[in-house]
């Protein structure tokens, strides 16, 4: 972000608290389909549905904050020319703003489809468990915030989009975004 | 993070309260990896809109932040004596000085007030002045008749993490803002000081 104006006025919160935040948020949100009270125990879903609804409600946790977060960080700013313009905002500069960091790489086969990577993606960096492949699979529920993030910040500049994420190798994460047309 | 460690106590004072304090404005300033506020803020929010929304009962709501708050707590309490190297505390007032002027600073920026300390000094209310969860919040009229306390996960955290040094705790709200009230006030009741290093199961 610009303005160091605007920084002055921005306060802060120790990184861990997020940490420590979203971990409860994804183990609640995965849980809740099999707990025993509440109202969501009637459902009787099975464990792959129990999965995908924890997933889709993850990603619409990220959704309204990715929203939430692009409304009061472009508010001053002028209307983008562009879908890539967009793109290139998320990889800078929501990137910096979330992670202190860019994105590492970005490619897009100029249909709408445009590939983000990170490297070491700081919600997955102290991850580890006995074999890559099991870090992996236990990282993915844990890639839905960030989706719904980035799917919620470019809905705000008014594109709707799918945004899927690929997660193999930890701490890399790949991010998908289809601009839906 | 890392960084090598320092001595707990800054020569700015001899008083247990401003050597607390210096300590809490030095681990913050020099020693936690900061993010923009805006980002838990709003993340929280979702959050709670979102067990509104699957458990249509504020008390219960009450209860999962808080049981979120414990399980946060439990972990936290690691990461606190990890990068502060604090070692026990000699009374429960020195720990009300500790949570609030080191553990807030530490994670939240903000260092809430210690008033109403009880006569047995088993007791104590923090005042949040600041309370940079319930930034942006407005709390719609059913949920303040109906008793959420929207910041309710910060009293799990407190008893999670107190437990974690064999100190149970009764932790609530007494009064928030965003009820429509003059403070913000969580009450603090030391209930016995555990003896045994096993936890209990986790939630």
């Amino acid at each position: 972000m610009d303005a160091s104006a605007a920084n002055a006025s921005t306060h802060f919160v120790c990184d861990s608290v997020m940490d420590l935040l979203l971990i409860e948020t994804v183990a609640l949100m995965s849980n809740s389909g099999t707990s025993t009270s509440g109202t969501l125990s009637t459902t009787g879903l099975t464990g792959d549905e129990d999965r995908e609804a924890a997933y889709f409600k993850l990603e619409m946790l990220g959704y309204r904050v990715g929203m939430g977060l692009t409304e009061k960080a472009t508010r001053d700013r002028p209307r983008f020319a562009d879908n890539l313009e967009i793109v290139k905002f998320i990889c800078k500069d929501f990137w910096l703003a979330v992670f202190n960091k860019q994105i590492d790489n970005l490619k897009t086969n100029h249909r709408g489809i445009y590939v983000l990577t990170d490297n070491n993606f700081r919600w997955f960096s102290r991850m580890s468990a006995n074999s890559a492949t099991e870090t992996a699979q236990l990282a993915f529920p844990h890639a839905a915030f960030p989706c719904g993030l980035i799917r919620g910040a470019l809905s705000a500049l008014g594109v709707a989009s799918v945004v899927i994420a690929e997660v193999s190798n930890t701490p890399q994460c790949t991010f998908q975004i289809k601009f839906r047309t | 993070m890392q960084g090598t460690p320092q001595p707990r106590a800054t020569a700015a004072s001899n008083q247990p309260g401003a050597r607390a304090k210096a300590a809490g404005e030095d681990i913050w300033k020099n020693r936690t990896d900061k993010i923009n506020a805006e980002l838990f803020t709003l993340t929280y929010g979702s959050l709670v809109a979102q067990l509104v929304k699957d458990y249509e009962d504020y008390a219960e709501v009450n209860t999962q932040l808080d049981k979120m708050g414990y399980n946060i707590g439990t972990r936290l309490i690691e990461d606190f004596i990890a990068k502060s190297g604090l070692t026990k505390c000699g009374s429960f007032v020195e720990t009300a000085d500790v949570i609030s002027k080191i553990g807030f600073k530490m994670y939240l920026g903000i260092t809430p007030t210690i008033t109403n300390i009880s006569q047995d000094q088993k007791e104590f209310s923090l005042i949040l002045e600041d309370n940079p969860l319930a930034e942006f919040v407005e709390l719609p009229e059913d949920a303040v008749r109906d008793g959420l306390w929207y910041s309710n996960v910060l009293c799990g955290v407190l008893r999670g993490a107190l437990e974690m040094v064999l100190l149970q705790v009764e932790c609530n709200f007494v009064a928030d803002v965003l009820r429509g009230d003059e403070v913000t006030e969580i009450r603090v009741r030391l209930v016995k000081v555990l003896d045994e290093e096993v936890p209990a199961a986790d939630e």
